[in-house]
């Protein structure tokens, strides 16, 4: 079995195949992650860079936690401190790092494309860490391993994602996903963090009522709001998104069924998020952190023999 | 396609090997068997199961082993790994890794490679049952025996719907 790809630059070029391969290894690797020694020798052989251009906490561990699980050399580049803050071009570092023999590129960066424009120009095996506001793929992957987890499968399965949908790469990896596996998406929040033509254009529902959108859904993916990304006022205040989007313990409890709630994080708590919904048993954050470097070393794992 | 071995013949072995086994094994409290994905485990559970009649009512304990990502031709194909299941404790027991071929040895390499990661055995003691005794790789013999077959390097040898196959 393999993938259709040698690169992962989003979910959107990604089959149904791939999606599920990716899936059912990172469950395998969800196991080695359980054992005395948390680690297996398969990517020995590998060197990977983790380029950063954009600031990363859980993600950047995450990938780099999945690439010493898997036995591979790594190193590490944030932009801030490297010869980008000197004028360097995004090829020019890249070559240079690969004339050190590197085999992967997990990267991210603020400009949409960039990966892709990587993997044209370079003979390296790239992944794409979080590209602008295009695609965050291993989110998606591993949300979606996640809710597989939870309810047992993903077709069928009702996720609302909620929040500043125009600024979300995860919520774009996330529709293009969960339309793949069969999920039902409906995406909510204000009228000015959703894209005007997202239904035709990524056939998902939308919807301007959370509590009805809650009351619909099993699983509400909870997206951060984006402040650094908002050059405009889109609404008026933090505090007036929060009484109209933000999911309160009261909204959960006053729903018929109990729904999962999920979030990339960094969560702004008392946003979009209430402190004791986030801390509550119907949250998943924290399995979505540990199931991500399950799925990470499932992507590294079935990209690396493409090796050069 | 040839036949090697006859689902009859393939009966009787298992039956030999799970009595041998538990000749040799009489406190099956320090022993654990573990079958090796994918040929191994079919044989693995014919084993088992045999010796779970023979050491009735109490149980065996037995699980089942995968070595995709210890495997040392990585680069040349990725293979999608299959299920690891070793529901006890190593350490310090007697582990019998059960196979259905033992060929170059190199997947008993690797079986021991993962299994050392689990911890630190007693012993470890092969079982196969079939041996293709002439193409070996790697300085690695089985302790308990099926049957020996004389093979090509080049031929295929198969477990298929409970008889052995060898295919040119």
């Amino acid at each position: 079995m393999q993938l259709s790809t040698r690169h992962l630059l989003g979910i959107k070029n990604l089959t149904k195949e791939d999606i599920s391969l990716i899936l059912s290894t990172a469950g395998q690797f969800k196991e080695v992650l359980q054992r005395p020694v948390k680690k297996v020798p398969s990517l020995r052989d590998v060197t990977i860079v983790n380029l950063f251009y954009e600031n990363s906490t859980r993600t950047r561990f995450s990938f780099e936690l999945a690439e010493k699980r898997l036995s591979a050399d790594t190193i590490n580049f944030a932009s801030s401190n490297s010869s980008a803050s000197k004028g360097e071009t995004l090829l020019d570092t890249v070559n240079n790092i690969l004339s050190m023999k590197v085999d992967m590129v997990v990267m991210r960066h603020s400009a949409s494309g960039a990966p892709h424009f990587l993997a044209k120009h370079i003979p390296a095996a790239i992944i794409n860490a979080g590209d602008g506001v295009n695609e965050h793929p291993t989110q998606a992957l591993l949300d979606a391993f996640t809710i597989n987890e939870k309810l047992g499968k993903l077709k069928g399965v009702k996720v609302a994602i909620i929040g500043d949908i125009l600024h979300s790469r995860v919520a774009m990896s996330n529709i293009y996903l969960l339309n793949k596996m069969g999920a039902k998406v409906v995406v909510c929040g204000p009228p000015t963090l959703i894209p005007i033509h997202i239904k035709e254009a990524l056939n998902v529902e939308v919807s301007y009522n959370l509590k009805e959108t809650l009351a619909w859904c099993d699983v509400a993916n909870v997206l951060r709001i984006q402040l650094e990304r908002q050059n405009q006022v889109l609404f008026s205040s933090l505090r007036e998104y929060n009484l109209t989007y933000g999911i309160t313990k009261e909204v959960l409890n006053s729903l018929k069924k109990e729904i999962v709630v999920m979030h990339p994080g960094p969560v702004n708590r008392g946003v979009e998020l209430d402190s004791d919904v986030m801390d509550s048993k119907q949250s998943v954050i924290l399995q979505q952190v540990e199931n991500g470097v399950a799925v990470r070393m499932a992507v590294l794992y079935l990209l690396s023999n493409r090796k050069n | 396609m040839q036949i090697l071995i006859t689902s009859k013949k393939l009966l009787e072995t298992i039956q030999k090997l799970a009595t041998r086994l538990y000749e040799t094994h009489p406190d099956m409290n320090e022993v654990v068997f573990v079958g090796i994905q994918k040929g191994g485990v079919v044989v693995a559970n014919d084993i088992v199961s045999n010796l779970q009649t023979l050491h009735a009512p109490k149980k065996i304990q037995y699980g089942q082993l995968d070595i995709t990502f210890y495997r040392d031709d990585i680069r040349n194909e990725i293979h999608s790994p299959d299920t690891m299941n070793l529901p006890f404790d190593i350490e310090n027991k007697k582990v019998v890794l059960i196979d259905d071929v033992l060929f170059t040895g190199r997947t008993i390499k690797a079986a021991l490679d993962v299994l050392l990661d689990y911890g630190r055995p007693a012993k470890v003691e092969l079982c196969v049952f079939v041996d293709r005794k002439e193409h070996r790789q790697f300085p690695i013999q089985a302790d308990y025996v099926g049957v020996t077959v004389e093979t090509k390097s080049t031929d295929k040898v198969k477990l298929l719907n409970k008889e052995v196959v060898l295919i040119s």
